[in-house]
């Protein structure tokens, strides 16, 4: 800071405003890697200089008067710092931009008079990383957006300024995958809305997305509105929703286009796991995936084989394995890897964006890898637990620790896997990362102590996943900072068609930014996390990487290490249909997979005769006849007009006649046509 | 033919150890089809035979081999000119090596006066192929059975000797998937048992195994009475049954208990496809393949996700697309892959051997190459047609030509589709060539001319199979004739536990022999097949590779393209259950996979009381009766728990009352509960 102060005074103070402008293009060498960027200084100061000048030239009224005000106090309060230290904060090149980031010297001054503009906030001297580029730039905003990003921006007076000394800014994380407050079995888990949001912005993470889950049988729109009454009361963060569904027929068909026309909600989660109530059957998911993709919404699914999955847990059972470990033990990859499989499958016949929640084994990862090389239009989401640990905890001799990994497809015993994930997660195979936040208390884990298929599912990892994502894949070098935007962010707002609203540091974006500190490492333990849950899955684990300050619709929530969080405040954002990310090639295969039938003369030879008696052909049975008035180009029929004269045009149902089954027509009316003739 | 004959009166001229020297040839070997280092080894061979039979047996062999080389003198002479003439102006030296060998397969004199004792043959000078190696022997048969293999046999006197002249002596083939009495909406396919297996064994195929498929709501025991009581009156050659498996039920288990332990039946296929008629759902296919294995059976899968391909059809219908076009619309090839990945996951899970029948696809083959890669046990088997032409005809404007082709899974429309599979086939990625012969009149496809979902499905190929797999992989050069061997006979009999009996020439196994002539070139058409259907999908292909001579049970049952097949000959081949070649594998794993449960201390901690009525929840299956009911006991090991002597109280199992909420255990927290 003392840094800039000085080369700001150095520089403005002697050169005119045109001179200053190329200064900014001074060929720093930039360092790539290692998470200290070292490019910073230099930018950012010919940045300050800008600023300062072209206020003084540009804006009479208001701006020179910001201007003036803040070089006043800065300029009022620390003279000596800039006559002492610029000489030793230089030598320091590296140390420097690892000074802790305050609000600026204005800050205390202005809190005053700028509690009523408090939502009036700067980031100076930034580095800016968005999913293409990072670059350096203020950021301003106002009203929880943000209004102007660049060097030298126009800033009302009284507005409060966060030097970010060259640190990271980026977009907040989105996680797309939350459970707070979900009801299991007449208890809910323990983080709700406020606890939960609680430990994503200290996390980093500005935004949730949270599943409704509707009991089976029961209505979509009334859980909706519950889920939305109690995440309007309580979260500190903006959320939207995702809606289960857990049952299907028509008036859930009526509901889910009620929710996506009405209600803000355009991906839903079917189930192909959970048999006898949630699961879908592969004509449900057929028909779900199919409206979905007529609607322009996303379809998640769960993807493992519910009805394997049924006979290995009694199997298990059977076999007296009623610890945690027989969870890992019936519920193999293979079954989820099985399951994405077919649900990709479905998906591409349905011609519908699939996206793959909990992508938790190397085989079904793979999978979802090879389908995208196909062309298939599907994303795959692992979250914080399959990047960060693996399945060899449910061996635990603690009880307790072992069920408290439980979820559901469960972490991979391969310890291989993790890394395996953040893989493909760097290569952009998998698309997301969300954290399947889903807390129970022990004593809720301890419903399931004498049989492991009553043990609640779900694990933590809300507040950990960005730092996990940092720690596991760039500061391992297998992912660039804008890869990490991608997967933490941008991605997840894109395919909920929240982009550029979120998941973007740009004008117009919503103000939810995260200064990251690429190199400050803490040790994840139950005692010092935001959730409730008395365990974390993560215990013990060191993670490089972690935000400095939050900032949620404008407000700085996590500052210091301290969180200024207001219940409540979060709002629902709505998704609206046919995102552009899933879509644009959608709809393009729509149009080309157009199927036409070949146009041939009717088939006249002889037809033997047949008995419909028995039930069941193969033919669907909702089909009502089998004489559906098809198109045909009579025109290019050989025997058209000899045959059916009168007839002509559309085919007739005389044309077709219905013959009563057992009347066996060995010569046709008009005579052998050579349609029918074998060579 | 005709030239066959002249040649083999050739070799008569020439006195034996002259006659070797000649077709020897170096220059010319060819690396694949024409095997022309043939002549050279079996010439010498023939020399040594009949040398060492003057030198040694001074009874009995000197004789016959004497007198088939008088008779075999005794024919024209004056023909080797007109010969020698027709081998030279071909020009090319390698052709005239070809020709040479290509003379042969002919009864040895010794026929006529040998007809008294029909049972015993010799095939003499050939160049046995079995799937692991090739060698120069003789083959002795007896009774039907082949008693030796070697050179310098001990043969009794009167003995038919059949001249191989250094042609390829296969074991018969043996088609494992044909459907010879499956009816479809009434209509019996057109080749019945006798048509059908004269059709096999014209193509040198002297076994097949036909699917019994029972009705759903049939008995299965009565459809396999049924299917082997038509079967023994008909077939011409010896038979094995499949039978399908259209329900899943306790009656059935019986039944399969009863079919493997007594009927002799190992394998059974089940259906993923034809949506509320065969098909099982997963936990069906499950429990089934878990009985099956603890029967030792084999698991056949017709992989196609039923469910999907109902929908399609009915999406297909809805868009006015009625023609056979609209069947392989319906039934895209992601359906069967997805099917496949589905069965061989199943089979994983249950450790039991999957059989995936009618590989039509490249996707679907791979995913089983992919598996076997695993270590998945796992069996892909490719048919005649997938290998032979692919699915662009569905879309010909001639409907009856379409709708031959019909069959499920569908012909893939891709062209390179039948590459494909030939590759992974010959590299042993797919293990079988069956036919899935299942003629359809044309009248009888007819029934479906307004709806593709009502066309019968089945296409011909019992008897092109062996010939085509000769043209499409051996003679392009992907496999070698070991290979050939292994697919179209020796993996089949390997994996429904007929071998050594059938699938290998070896002493003591059936004497079902297939003289091959690789060079015969054929064209493919309705009118000259065995068949009795008036389409053949393969109508105008060439087909390279075709058998000379085939013998089943001992007898000449085709020879010169004559058909010599005698109805109702055929016998029912029982097959043992846990076949080796699937189950030893299983065995082990079995043994290896045997899952042990942690053994820790009793979690004393709080519980949450759960709410009295879970309406819903159990994940587990509707089978398993409830959740707490049973309480297992399981093992567990008190001294490794920390609190056994102060916290587990008597009540400890007694289950708690729902409703009951327990806040602090009565022997106070400890510490395995603790976190941290």
């Amino acid at each position: 800071m003392a840094e800039r102060r000085g080369n700001r005074d150095k520089a403005e103070d002697d050169l005119p405003v045109y001179l200053a402008r190329p200064g900014t293009a001074d060929q720093v060498p930039r360092q790539k890697y290692g998470g200290l960027f070292c490019s910073v200084e230099g930018a950012f100061e010919s940045k300050t200089i800008d600023f300062d000048s072209l206020s003084v030239g540009q804006r009479g009224s208001r701006t020179p008067r910001t201007a003036g005000r803040e070089t006043g106090q800065e300029a009022q309060s620390p003279v000596s710092d800039n006559r002492i230290s610029p000489g030793v904060e230089r030598r320091g090149g590296n140390v420097s931009p690892r000074v802790e980031i305050r609000t600026s010297g204005g800050k205390e001054v202005l809190q005053n008079l700028g509690d009523e503009k408090s939502d009036r906030l700067l980031i100076k001297g930034g580095r800016i990383v968005n999913d293409d580029q990072s670059f350096h730039g203020d950021i301003y905003m106002e009203d929880g957006i943000i209004k102007q990003i660049g060097d030298n921006l126009i800033v009302p007076g009284g507005v409060k300024t966060v030097e970010a000394n060259g640190k990271m800014v980026i977009p907040g994380g989105i996680d797309i995958h939350t459970h707070f407050q979900m009801p299991y079995r007449g208890t809910t888990t323990v983080d709700d809305f406020a606890q939960g949001s609680k430990a994503a912005l200290a996390g980093g993470t500005t935004m949730i997305v949270d599943h409704v889950i509707p009991d089976p049988g029961c209505s979509l729109m009334e859980a909706y509105d519950q889920w939305r009454q109690w995440a309007d009361e309580k979260t500190c963060c903006d959320y939207s929703l995702h809606v289960d569904i857990t049952h299907w027929n028509d008036s859930v068909k009526q509901e889910v286009d009620t929710l996506i026309k009405e209600k803000g909600v355009n991906s839903f989660q079917v189930y192909m796991a959970y048999k006898d109530y949630y699961q879908l059957s592969n004509s449900e998911l057929y028909d779900v995936f199919s409206f979905l993709a007529e609607r322009g919404g996303i379809a998640e699914v769960h993807a493992e084989n519910g009805e394997i999955i049924a006979e290995e847990q009694a199997r298990m059972l059977q076999m007296g394995i009623t610890g945690p470990e027989g969870h890992v033990l019936s519920r193999p990859e293979e079954l989820e890897a099985e399951a994405v499989f077919r649900a990709i499958t479905i998906a591409s016949q349905t011609n519908c964006p699939l996206y793959v929640t909990k992508v938790m084994s190397k085989s079904a990862a793979d999978l979802i890898s090879q389908a995208r090389k196909k062309g298939n239009v599907v994303f795959g989401e692992p979250i914080t637990a399959s990047l960060g640990t693996d399945g060899t905890h449910y061996w635990s001799k603690n009880w307790a620790k072992a069920a408290s990994f439980v979820t559901s497809p469960p972490l991979s015993p391969d310890p291989t896997t993790p890394d395996y994930l953040n893989t493909l997660l760097s290569s952009g195979d998998l698309s997301v990362t969300g954290s399947a936040h889903c807390t129970f208390s022990v004593a809720q884990k301890a419903i399931g102590k004498d049989d492991f298929t009553q043990i609640p599912e779900g694990l933590n990892g809300v507040e950990e996943r960005m730092s996990l994502v940092w720690d596991k894949a760039v500061t391992s070098g297998k992912m660039d900072e804008n890869m990490f935007v991608a997967v933490t962010s941008t991605n997840a707002a894109k395919i909920l068609n929240l982009y550029p609203r979120k998941g973007r540091i740009a004008v117009g974006s919503d103000a939810d930014l995260v200064i990251w500190d690429t190199d400050s490492i803490r040790t994840i333990t139950a005692k010092t996390h935001n959730s409730a849950a008395e365990y974390n899955v993560f215990e013990g684990m060191e993670l490089r990487g972690a935000p400095l300050v939050v900032i949620c619709q404008g407000k700085i929530v996590l500052e210091d290490g301290n969180m200024h969080i207001i219940s409540g405040v979060g709002r629902f954002i709505p998704c609206s249909a046919f995102p552009d990310f899933a879509y644009k090639r959608i709809k393009a295969r729509k149009q080309l997979a157009v199927l036409r039938a070949v146009p041939r003369g009717m088939y006249d030879g002889p037809v033997s005769e047949f008995s419909m008696s028995r039930g069941g052909t193969p033919s669907a049975s909702a089909r009502t006849s089998p004489t559906k008035q098809p198109v045909r180009n009579l025109h290019q029929s050989g025997f058209s007009l000899t045959g059916n004269h009168a007839l002509c045009g559309p085919a007739t149902p005389d044309d077709i006649p219905i013959r009563p089954a057992g009347r066996r027509i060995v010569v046709p009316p008009g005579g052998r046509s050579n349609i029918t003739s074998l060579s | 033919m005709s030239d066959c004959r002249r040649q083999w009166n050739r070799e008569d001229e020439l006195p034996v150890y002259l006659a070797g020297p000649i077709p020897s040839g170096q220059n010319q070997r060819k690396s694949y089809g024409m095997f022309s280092s043939v002549e050279g080894a079996f010439e010498s061979k023939t020399l040594d035979f009949d040398n060492y039979a003057v030198g040694r047996r001074g009874s009995r062999t000197p004789r016959s081999g004497s007198r088939e080389r008088v008779l075999d003198a005794g024919d024209p002479v004056g023909k080797t000119s007109s010969e020698a003439r027709e081998g030279s102006p071909t020009g090319s030296p390698g052709e005239a090596d070809d020709v040479r060998p290509g003379v042969v397969v002919r009864c040895s004199p010794g026929k006529e006066s040998a007809d008294g004792e029909s049972g015993r043959l010799l095939i003499k000078g050939g160049r046995v192929v079995n799937d692991d190696q090739s060698l120069y022997a003789d083959v002795y048969i007896e009774d039907g059975l082949i008693k030796q293999v070697g050179e310098n046999l001990s043969v009794p006197g009167v003995v038919k000797v059949i001249e191989a002249n250094g042609r390829m002596v296969i074991p018969g083939g043996v088609d494992v998937n044909t459907c010879l009495m499956k009816s479809r909406l009434g209509a019996q396919p057109a080749d019945d048992f006798l048509q059908g297996t004269r059709a096999a064994l014209a193509g040198g195929t002297t076994m097949i195994i036909d699917h019994v498929s029972p009705e759903p709501g049939q008995s299965l025991l009565e459809a396999f009475e049924c299917w082997q009581e038509a079967a023994d009156k008909k077939a011409c050659c010896d038979y094995s049954l499949h039978v399908d498996i259209p329900q899943w039920n306790e009656t059935v288990k019986d039944e399969l208990e009863l079919l493997v332990q007594e009927k002799g039946i190992n394998s059974f296929q089940v259906y993923m496809a034809y949506k509320d008629v065969y098909q099982l759902s997963d936990s069906e296919l499950y429990e089934a393949l878990s009985f099956l294995k603890q029967l030792g059976a084999v698991v056949l899968v017709h992989a196609e996700n039923g469910d999907l391909i109902a929908q399609e059809q009915r999406k297909i219908l809805g868009m006015g697309i009625t023609g056979p076009e609209g069947h392989p619309l319906s039934r895209p090839e992601e359906l069967e892959a997805e099917a496949v990945f589905r069965a061989i996951t199943l089979g994983n899970r249950v450790n039991c051997p999957v059989y995936i029948t009618k590989v039509m696809s490249k996707s679907a083959a791979d995913i089983i190459a992919q598996a076997r890669r695993k270590g998945s046990v796992v069996f892909g088997e490719a048919i005649t047609a997938s290998l032979v032409t692919d699915g662009s005809h569905y879309w010909s404007k001639n409907w009856a030509k379409a709708a031959a082709y019909v069959t499920s899974p569908p012909l893939s429309p891709d062209p390179t589709t039948p590459d494909h599979l030939n590759t992974l086939l010959a590299c042993g990625d797919l293990q079988v060539v069956g036919s899935a012969h299942c003629a359809y009149s044309t009248s009888q496809k007819a029934i479906g001319k307004e709806d593709f979902t009502l066309i019968p499905e089945g296409t011909n190929g019992v008897e092109e199979r062996m010939g085509f797999v000769w043209d499409k992989a051996v003679a392009m050069g992907k496999m070698d004739e070991n290979q050939f061997v292994a697919v179209t006979s020796t993996n089949a009999a390997k994996i429904f536990n007929l071998y050594p009996r059938k699938g290998r020439i070896a002493a003591g196994s059936d004497a079902d022999v297939v003289i091959w002539d690789p060079d015969s070139t054929k064209t493919i058409t309705a009118k000259l097949q065995q068949s009795t259907s008036d389409y053949n999908i393969f109508e105008g292909l060439e087909c390279r590779g075709a058998p000379a001579l085939v013998l089943s049970q001992g007898r000449v049952v085709y020879e010169d393209g004559e058909l010599q097949a005698q109805q109702g000959a055929g016998r029912f081949i029982p097959r043992k259950h846990f076949p080796d070649y699937a189950y030893q594998r299983v065995k082990f794993r079995n043994q290896a996979q045997s899952q042990q449960g942690v053994t820790r201390g009793l979690y004393d901690g709080p519980v949450y009381d759960v709410v009295p009525t879970p309406k819903y929840i159990t994940p587990s299956p509707s089978a398993r009766t409830s959740p707490t009911s049973h309480q297992p006991q399981p093992v567990r090991n008190l001294h490794q728990s920390s609190f056994s002597l102060s916290g587990s109280q008597s009540d400890d199992y007694v289950p708690r009352r729902s409703g009951h909420r327990i806040v602090a255990p009565p022997g106070g927290r400890s510490n395995i509960s603790s976190l941290g």
